[in-house]
C-alpha cells in the first residue's frame, strides 16, 4: 500500500513539474525561430520597424524563457530525486543524452541569449543576428537530446542487461541516437513548438488589430506568424502521422488505448470523434463507445500503411491470440518475467558464493526469458493497459486542435494576402482564442506519450512501479505541494508580466 | 582513441571532468555572491539596478554549469547520482527551489505588475545565493564525510534516516564547507564588481566587502582544510574498504600534481585579494576565477584518485561508492569522452563572448538607455 501510494505521488511529482515545464518550452522553442525570421528581414532590408517588431517579441520571449528555466532546472534532477532506481538501471544510456544536452545546447542558449538580448549595441548587426539565430538552434538541439532519451524509454534500442551490475547497458550510441521513435518524437514535438510560437504571435496580433492598436507592426507580424504556422502546422500533421506509426509498431498497448479499440481486427478506422463507455471492462462483450464517428480503414492504414492491416485490440494485447496473429498474453509474459527475475537472483547468489555451475545454469535461465524480465513485476495482466480514457480523450482533443490551426494560420494569411484582415474580426478573435488552445494540445500531447505508455518506466521492460527512489511518502507529498505552490505563483507572476507588457502596446519596447 | 583506453582510466577521466567542471561553477558562483551584497553595494535603486544589470550577463552560465554538473555525474556514475539525489532528498530539493527561484527573478524583478513585487524577487535572489550556496557546499562536504545509505547486490539503494540529507548539516566539516563556498561567492562579486562597474561609488563599497568576506573566507578555509586534512577517509582494493588516517592530506601529498595545482591555486585566491585591495587592480577576478577552478579541481580530485572512496556509506561500509562500482560503462564512458573534447570548445565561446559584451564597464547611464535591461 504504501509502495503504491509512494508510486502515485512520484508520478504525480513529476507530472506537475513536466505539465507546467511544458507551458513554456513550445513557445520558446517556436518563438526562438520567428525572432530570428523577424530579425533577418530586419538585417536584409535595414527597416527599422522590424527591429522594434524585434524587440517587442524578444521581450515576451524574456519572459516566457526565463520561466520555462526555471521549472526546467528540476526536470534533469527529478530523475535522481524521485526515480533513483530508474537512474541507476538505464542511467548509462538515459544520462548521456542529458549530459550532451548540457554541453552541446545549454550552454549555446545561455551564452549567446546574452547577446541577443543585451548585445544590440555591443556587437555588429551580423553578429547579433547570429547570436538570435544560434539561441534558436541551442534550444531546439536541446529538444533533440531530451527526445533522444524519451524516445528511448518509449522504444529501448542499442542497449543490453548487465546481470552483474544489475542494469542496462549501452551497447550502440548510434542506436540509440538514431532510434526511429526519437526522431519522429523529435519531429513532432519540435513542431508542435513551432506552431505554438506561430498561435502565440497571431493570437497576440490580432487581438492588437481588434483594438486597432500598432496595427502596422502587427500586421506584418500577423503575416509571418501565419506563414510560419501554415508551413509548420503542415510538417507537425505529417511528423504526427509518422509518431503514430511508430507507436502501431512499438507500443501497440498505447495505440489501443489511444482509439479506444478492445478487439482487434482487420480493416480498423479511426474515432474521428466519439464517445467511451465508461461501463466498458478488458474482456466484458459492451460496445466501446456510447456513439462514435470512424473513419473506415484510416488506423489500418495510418498505422501499418496498410488498408488491411490487422491492428491488435485491448483483449488481444492482455489475452494473448497466438493460433491467428502470434500474439503472446501478458499472462504468458508475466509467467517468464517471474522466471527471469527468480533467474537473477539465483546468479547473484551463486556468484556470491562462487558457485560456477548454479551461476551459469541460472545465466542461461535468465537470458531464455530476460525480454520480459519486466514483466515479472506486473500483478495481473490488465495492468498492461495504460488508463484508455485519459490516453483515448487526450488524443483526440489534441488531433482535433491541430487540424483547427492548421486551419486557422490558412485563413490568416488568405485574408491577410487580400489585405481584408482588419474586417473578419469572428475569425480575429477566434486567433486570440486559440492560443490557449495551443497549450491544450501540447499538454494533451504529453499526457497520449506518457500516460499511454504506462505501466512502463520503460517500455516492456521496467515498470513504473520498479523506478521510484525509495524514500517516504511525506517526503514526496511535502515536495509536491512545494512544486504546486511556487510554480502556480511562479505562473500567476508571469502571465501577469506578459499581459501588462501587451498592453503597453508594440511602441513601448 | 578512447575505446582503447582502460576502464579505470576513464573513470579517472571522468571524475576529473566532473572535478574540473566543479571547479568551474565554483568560480561562476560569484553571481550568487553579488546576489547576497544588493543591499549592501547598492544604496540607490540605480544602483541596484546596475548590479543586477551586470550579474544578469552572467547568472545563466552558472545556472547552466549547475544543471550540467549534475548531467555529467548521471552520466558518468550513475550510481553515484542515484544514491546521492534519490537519498539526501531533502538537502537536493532545497537547493533545486533556491535556483528556481533564481531563473525567475532577473527578469520578473522590475517588470510592471510582476505579482510578488520587487522586493520579494531581490529576497529570492538573497535566498539563491546565500542558503543556495551554503547547501552545495554541504552537499559537497558529504563526499568527504559520507552519507547514510545502503545498497542491495542489486545496486538499488536507499536513506537509512527519515531527514533525506539534512542530518548533514550537523557536520561540523559539512558546515564549514558551506561557509567557505558562501563567503568566496562573496569574495568572487567583490572582485567582479571591481572589473565590471564603471560606477565609483560601487567599487569602492565592493572593495570594503572584500576586506570582511575575504578574512572571513580565509578564516573558514583555513579552518576546513584543517580538518580535511585531519580526517579519516576510506580507501578501497579488492578485499573491500578500509578506514585510513588522514587519507586526503596523503592524497594530496603523495601526489605531486595535486600538490602544485593545489598550492598555486591556494596563491592565486590570495594574490587576486591582495592585488585588488593593495594594489586597487581591476583584473583580480581573473586570478581569483583561475585560482578558484584550481583549487577545487584539486580538492575534487583528492576523491576520485588512489583508490579512495568518493561516497562513504556512513550506514553499511560496504555499500560505499567509488569511482568503480558507481561508474557507467566502458563504452557509455568511452562514448562521452568524445563528446568531452566540445568542452575547450565551449569554453572558447563563452570567453569570447564574454570579452565581446564587457568590452566597456557597465554605467548606469548605459542601464537607462537600454530598454532591454532587468
Amino acid at each position: 500500500m504504501e509502495d503504491a501510494l509512494l508510486v502515485d505521488w512520484s508520478r504525480a511529482q513529476f507530472a506537475l513539474t513536466a505539465l507546467y515545464h511544458w507551458l513554456f518550452v513550445p513557445l520558446t522553442l517556436g518563438l526562438a525561430f520567428i525572432l530570428a525570421i523577424m530579425e533577418t528581414i530586419y538585417v536584409k532590408t535595414g527597416n527599422v520597424i522590424w527591429k522594434e517588431i524585434t524587440k517587442f517579441w524578444m521581450t515576451l520571449f524574456a519572459i516566457n524563457f526565463a520561466i520555462g528555466l526555471a521549472t526546467g532546472i528540476i526536470m534533469e534532477f527529478e530523475f535522481g530525486t524521485n526515480w533513483s532506481n530508474y537512474s541507476w538501471i538505464a542511467g548509462d544510456i538515459f544520462g548521456a543524452p542529458l549530459a550532451i544536452e548540457g554541453i552541446m545546447a545549454f550552454f549555446m542558449e545561455s551564452t549567446f541569449f546574452a547577446i541577443m538580448f543585451f548585445g544590440w549595441d555591443k556587437v555588429s548587426k551580423k553578429m547579433h543576428l547570429l547570436s538570435t539565430w544560434l539561441v534558436a538552434i541551442g534550444s531546439n538541439l536541446s529538444a533533440l537530446w531530451i527526445l533522444v532519451a524519451n524516445g528511448w524509454m518509449q522504444h529501448p534500442v542499442g542497449m543490453e542487461f548487465n546481470v552483474d551490475s544489475a542494469r542496462f547497458e549501452m551497447s550502440s550510441f548510434w542506436d540509440v541516437l538514431f532510434n526511429p521513435n526519437a526522431y519522429s518524437k523529435f519531429l513532432h514535438t519540435i513542431g508542435s513548438g513551432y506552431v505554438m510560437g506561430s498561435l502565440f504571435v497571431v493570437g497576440i496580433s490580432a487581438w492588437y488589430l481588434l483594438k486597432g492598436k500598432d496595427v502596422v507592426k502587427a500586421k506584418k507580424s500577423i503575416v509571418v506568424g501565419a506563414t510560419f504556422g501554415l508551413i509548420t502546422s503542415l510538417f507537425l500533421i505529417v511528423s504526427g502521422d509518422e509518431s503514430a506509426h511508430q507507436v502501431a509498431v512499438n507500443q501497440p498497448t498505447k495505440l489501443a488505448a489511444m482509439e479506444g479499440l478492445y478487439d482487434g481486427h482487420e480493416r480498423v478506422g479511426i474515432v474521428a470523434i466519439g464517445q467511451l463507455n465508461s461501463e466498458k471492462e478488458i474482456g466484458d462483450n459492451q460496445d466501446e463507445f456510447i456513439w462514435s464517428i470512424e473513419i473506415p480503414y484510416a488506423l489500418s492504414f495510418l498505422g501499418f500503411h496498410d488498408m488491411n492491416a490487422f491492428v491488435p485490440g485491448i483483449n488481444e494485447l492482455v489475452y494473448g491470440d497466438e493460433d491467428h496473429h502470434n500474439i503472446e498474453s501478458a499472462a504468458s509474459k508475466i509467467a517468464k518475467g517471474k522466471i527471469a527475475i527468480e533467474a537473477l537472483t539465483r546468479y547473484k547468489k551463486a556468484k556470491k558464493e562462487g558457485d560456477t555451475l548454479v551461476a551459469t545454469t541460472a545465466l542461461a535461465d535468465f537470458r531464455a526469458n530476460e525480454k520480459y524480465f519486466g514483466y515479472g513485476y506486473l500483478k495481473k495482466p490488465e495492468d498492461i493497459i495504460p488508463p484508455v480514457a485519459l490516453t483515448f480523450y487526450s488524443f483526440h482533443i489534441m488531433v482535433g486542435l491541430g487540424t483547427w490551426f492548421f486551419m486557422l494560420f490558412f485563413l490568416i494569411l488568405y485574408f491577410a494576402m487580400l489585405n481584408k484582415l482588419d474586417g473578419k474580426k469572428m475569425l480575429l478573435r477566434l486567433a486570440v482564442i486559440s492560443i490557449p488552445l495551443g497549450y491544450v494540445a501540447g499538454e494533451m500531447g504529453w499526457i497520449v506519450a506518457e500516460v499511454g505508455r504506462q505501466p512502463w518506466a520503460i517500455q516492456g521492460m521496467l515498470p513504473t512501479g520498479m523506478a521510484t527512489s525509495s524514500i517516504s511518502v511525506a517526503a514526496v507529498q511535502t515536495t509536491f505541494w512545494l512544486f504546486a505552490i511556487i510554480f502556480t505563483g511562479l505562473l500567476i507572476a508571469e502571465v501577469k508580466i506578459i499581459f501588462t507588457q501587451i498592453k503597453l502596446g508594440m511602441e513601448n519596447h | 582513441m578512447f575505446e582503447e583506453m582502460e576502464l579505470l582510466y576513464l573513470q579517472q577521466y571522468w571524475w576529473f571532468i566532473i572535478a574540473l567542471l566543479g571547479g568551474l561553477f565554483t568560480f561562476m558562483i560569484f553571481v550568487q555572491g553579488g546576489q547576497t551584497l544588493l543591499n549592501n553595494l547598492g544604496k540607490t535603486e540605480k544602483e541596484k539596478n546596475v548590479i543586477i544589470a551586470s550579474l544578469g550577463r552572467k547568472w545563466e552560465l552558472g545556472f547552466t554549469s549547475f544543471v550540467m554538473f549534475g548531467g555529467a555525474l548521471f552520466a558518468a556514475f550513475p550510481l553515484f547520482y542515484a544514491v546521492s539525489f534519490g537519498g539526501a532528498y531533502y538537502v537536493w530539493m532545497a537547493i533545486l527551489f533556491c535556483f528556481i527561484i533564481q531563473a525567475v527573478s532577473y527578469e520578473y524583478r522590475k517588470k510592471a505588475n510582476n505579482f510578488f513585487g520587487q522586493k520579494i524577487y531581490e529576497i529570492f535572489l538573497y535566498i539563491n545565493g546565500s542558503l543556495g550556496i551554503f547547501l552545495i557546499g554541504v552537499a559537497l562536504g558529504t563526499l568527504y564525510t559520507g552519507g547514510n545509505f545502503i545498497k542491495n547486490e542489486m545496486n538499488l539503494s536507499h536513506w537509512t534516516l527519515d531527514t533525506y540529507g539534512l542530518e548533514a548539516l550537523l557536520n561540523p566539516f559539512n558546515l564549514s564547507f558551506g561557509l567557505v563556498l558562501l563567503f568566496l561567492s562573496r569574495v568572487g562579486a567583490s572582485l567582479y564588481f571591481m572589473n565590471n562597474l564603471a560606477e565609483e561609488s560601487i567599487v569602492n563599497r565592493a572593495k570594503e566587502q572584500l576586506k570582511i568576506n575575504a578574512l572571513l573566507f580565509l578564516g573558514f578555509f583555513l579552518l576546513m582544510i584543517t580538518m580535511l586534512f585531519l580526517m579519516s577517509g576510506l580507501s578501497y582494493d579488492a578485499e573491500g574498504f578500509t578506514i585510513v588516517e588522514h587519507k586526503f592530506f596523503f592524497n594530496l601529498i603523495e601526489t605531486p600534481i595535486l600538490l602544485t595545482t593545489f598550492l598555486i591555486g591556494v596563491a592565486l585566491v590570495i594574490f587576486a585579494i591582495y592585488s585588488a585591495l593593495f594594489k586597487n587592480k581591476s583584473n583580480a577576478i581573473w586570478f581569483h576565477g583561475v585560482g578558484t577552478v584550481l583549487t577545487v579541481t584539486t580538492l575534487l580530485s583528492l576523491l576520485g584518485f588512489n583508490n579512495t572512496v568518493i561516497y562513504p556509506s556512513l550506514s553499511d561500509i560496504e555499500s560505499s561508492l567509488t569511482i568503480v562500482n558507481s561508474s557507467g560503462s566502458h563504452y557509455t564512458l568511452a562514448t562521452m569522452s568524445y563528446v568531452s573534447l566540445m568542452v575547450p570548445f565551449v569554453l572558447t565561446y563563452i570567453f569570447l563572448v564574454w570579452r565581446s559584451m564587457d568590452k566597456v564597464k557597465i554605467s548606469s547611464e548605459e542601464i537607462e538607455a537600454d530598454s532591454h535591461h532587468y
